[in-house]
C-alpha cells in the first residue's frame, strides 16, 4: 500500500521527507542504544517500529518528542532540525523556545496515557490548543467536542480521567494529541497497558484516524496484526540498528533475516 | 487565698483574648510567608539554576540548623546595625515565616517529586510553556497531596509564637506573664493561656488528621 495521496495540507513539498534521522547515536551511560541510525519517513507515511525490547524503538520516539537528547547526528522534522538549532549557518544546541516551536508539530500518545488528573477531559483537550496554539476557549471547546465524538466519548467531556477506564483514558489521550493538529504523531505502545478486551477498540480507532487524516505516524507496538494493517512500512530493530525495512506484506511473510523470522515467531506464538 | 480564683480569671480573660488575637495574626501572616516562600524555594531548587541552587541550599541548611530564637534576635537586634529596623511584630512574622519556609519547602519538594514523570512528559508533548506546566499541571497535583503536612507546620508555628516574648511581642504567654507579675497570681493566667492554645491547636490538628485520611482514601 503506497502512502495516501492526501498530503496537500502538509507543510513543505511532498517530496521532502517529514522525518530525517541522520547518523543518530544515543547512549545511556556506556550503553549504546542507537548506533549510526539513518532513515527518513515521508509525509503521511505510517511506519511501525518492531523488535525485541531494548532494541531502541521507544528511544526513537522519545528523541523525536525531545524527551531525550541525542549524542551524535541530527534529527529533523518538517525540514527543521529538532536536535539542533540552525543559527548563523551553524548547528547549535537548541534553545527551549525554538524547541517548543518545533515540538508543536509533533504529538505523542504514551503507554500510560498520562492524562492530567487535575483536569476534566475537556480541560485536558483544550489545554494545549488554548495555551500553545492560541485558540480561544470557544474554538478549543468545539475542537474538543469534535474529537471526543471521533473517539466515541462525547458524554465523558466533563468527567475526570480517574473516572474513566484505561481504554477510555487512552482514547482521550489520543484526542488530546490530535487536538494540537500535529504533522507527526508518535504512538508509544499505546495498547500495552490496556486490558485485553479494550485493545481492539483503541486499535480500530487508530486505524480510522490513520485512514482519515494525512498525519505522519510512527508507531511502536507489539500488536503485529495492527502493524500489518496499519503501516505502509515496518522497520525491524535489533541492537540499536535497523535490521530490516520493508512494507508489511514483505516483512511479515518473507523477511530477509533469520533474526526477524525468529522475532516474529516469538511474538506471534503468544 | 484559693488556688483558683474565678473572679480573677474572668477579669484577665479579655486581656488574654486580646493577646491571642496578636498570636493568631502572627500565625496567619507568618504562615502566608512560610507557605509562599517555601513554594518559591522548592520550585527554584527544582530548576537547578547554578549558584542560586547552592546559595539556597546553604541558606536552608543554616536556617534549619540554628535555633529560631537566634534568628529572631538576629533580625531584631543585629539588622538595625545595618540600617534595617523592624518592629517586634514584623520580626515575628518574618522570622517565623522564613524559619518555617525552610521546612515547608521540603514538604513541597516531596510533593513535587511524587508527581509521575509521565506528567512532565505529557507537558513536553503538548509543548506547554514552563510556567503553565507548574501552575496548570504540577502544583495543582503536588500541593493538595501535601496539605496535611503543611497544616501540621502551621500548627507548630502557632505554638512557637510565645517565643517572641523574648523581643517583647505581647502575645498570649507574654500577656499572662505580665498579668501574673502585677498580682503575683500565676495559676490563672498561665492556665488560661495554655487552655487557649489547646482550644485552637487540638481542633486544628483534628482537622489535619481528617484531611490526611481523606487524602489516603482518595
Amino acid at each position: 500500500m503506497p502512502p495516501p495521496d492526501t498530503t496537500a495540507s502538509t507543510p513543505g513539498s511532498t517530496t521532502e521527507p517529514m522525518i530525517v534521522f541522520d547518523g543518530v547515536e544515543k547512549r545511556f551511560g556506556s550503553n549504546v542504544v542507537l548506533k549510526d541510525l539513518s532513515f527518513t519517513v515521508a509525509p503521511g507515511e505510517h511506519v511501525t517500529l518492531i523488535g525485541p525490547s531494548g532494541s531502541g524503538k521507544t528511544t526513537i520516539l522519545r528523541l523525536l518528542m525531545t524527551l531525550e537528547q541525542l549524542d551524535e547526528g541530527t534529527i529533523s522534522v518538517g525540514g527543521r532540525y529538532l536536535s539542533h538549532e540552525l543559527r548563523g549557518g551553524k548547528l547549535t544546541p537548541p534553545r527551549e523556545k525554538y524547541l517548543r516551536d518545533v515540538r508543536k508539530h509533533i504529538g505523542m500518545v504514551f503507554q500510560q496515557f498520562n492524562l492530567f488528573p487535575n483536569m476534566t477531559v475537556r480541560g485536558n483537550l483544550i489545554e494545549g490548543p488554548t495555551r500553545v496554539l492560541g485558540l480561544s476557549k470557544a474554538e478549543a471547546n468545539s475542537r474538543a467536542e469534535e474529537l471526543l465524538d471521533l473517539v466515541g466519548l462525547k458524554e465523558k467531556i466533563d468527567a475526570h480521567p480517574t473516572q474513566l477506564s484505561g481504554g477510555q483514558q487512552q482514547r482521550v489521550a489520543i484526542a488530546r494529541a490530535l487536538a494540537m493538529r500535529p504533522d507527526v504523531l508518535l504512538l508509544d505502545e499505546v495498547t500495552s497497558a490496556l486490558d485485553p478486551e479494550l485493545v481492539t477498540g483503541v486499535l480500530k480507532l487508530l486505524q480510522d484516524i490513520g485512514e482519515s487524516t494525512d498525519i505522519t505516524i510512527l508507531c511502536v507496538t507489539h500488536e503485529m496484526g495492527f502493524a500489518r494493517d496499519f503501516s505502509h512500512r515496518v522497520m525491524m530493530f535489533d541492537g540499536g540498528r535497523v535490521l530490516e525495512d520493508a512494507p508489511p506484506d514483505k516483512l511479515f511473510t518473507d523477511p530477509d533475516h533469520q533474526r526477524t523470522k525468529d522475532f516474529l515467531h516469538a511474538v506471534l506464538d503468544h | 487565698m484559693p488556688l483558683w480564683d474565678w473572679n480573677y480569671a474572668f477579669d484577665i480573660l479579655p486581656d488574654l483574648l486580646l493577646a491571642l488575637v496578636t498570636t493568631i495574626e502572627i500565625t496567619v501572616l507568618g504562615s502566608v510567608v512560610a507557605l509562599l516562600l517555601g513554594l518559591v524555594f522548592a520550585v527554584l531548587r527544582r530548576l537547578h539554576i547554578p549558584v542560586l541552587d547552592q546559595v539556597l541550599w546553604a541558606f536552608v541548611e543554616v536556617v534549619r540548623s540554628t535555633p529560631l530564637l537566634v534568628q529572631v534576635f538576629f533580625l531584631f537586634f543585629v539588622l538595625p546595625q545595618f540600617g534595617i529596623t523592624l518592629s517586634a511584630f514584623v520580626v515575628g512574622v518574618v522570622g517565623l515565616g522564613i524559619h518555617y519556609a525552610t521546612y515547608t519547602s521540603e514538604v513541597y519538594r516531596a510533593g513535587i517529586d511524587a508527581i509521575p514523570k509521565g506528567q512532565w512528559e505529557a507537558c513536553t508533548a503538548l509543548s506547554l510553556p514552563r510556567l503553565r506546566v507548574w501552575t496548570g499541571v504540577i502544583l495543582p497535583q503536588a500541593v493538595p497531596r501535601v496539605l496535611p503536612a503543611l497544616g501540621n507546620y502551621v500548627i507548630s508555628m502557632f505554638k512557637e509564637v510565645p517565643l517572641l516574648l523574648a523581643i517583647g511581642v505581647v502575645e498570649v504567654v507574654n500577656e499572662a506573664r505580665e498579668l501574673g507579675s502585677l498580682t503575683f497570681r500565676y495559676t490563672e493566667p498561665y492556665t488560661i493561656a495554655g487552655l487557649l492554645f489547646l482550644l485552637l491547636s487540638y481542633p486544628a490538628s483534628m482537622l489535619v488528621r481528617r484531611l490526611e485520611r481523606r487524602r489516603a482514601a482518595a
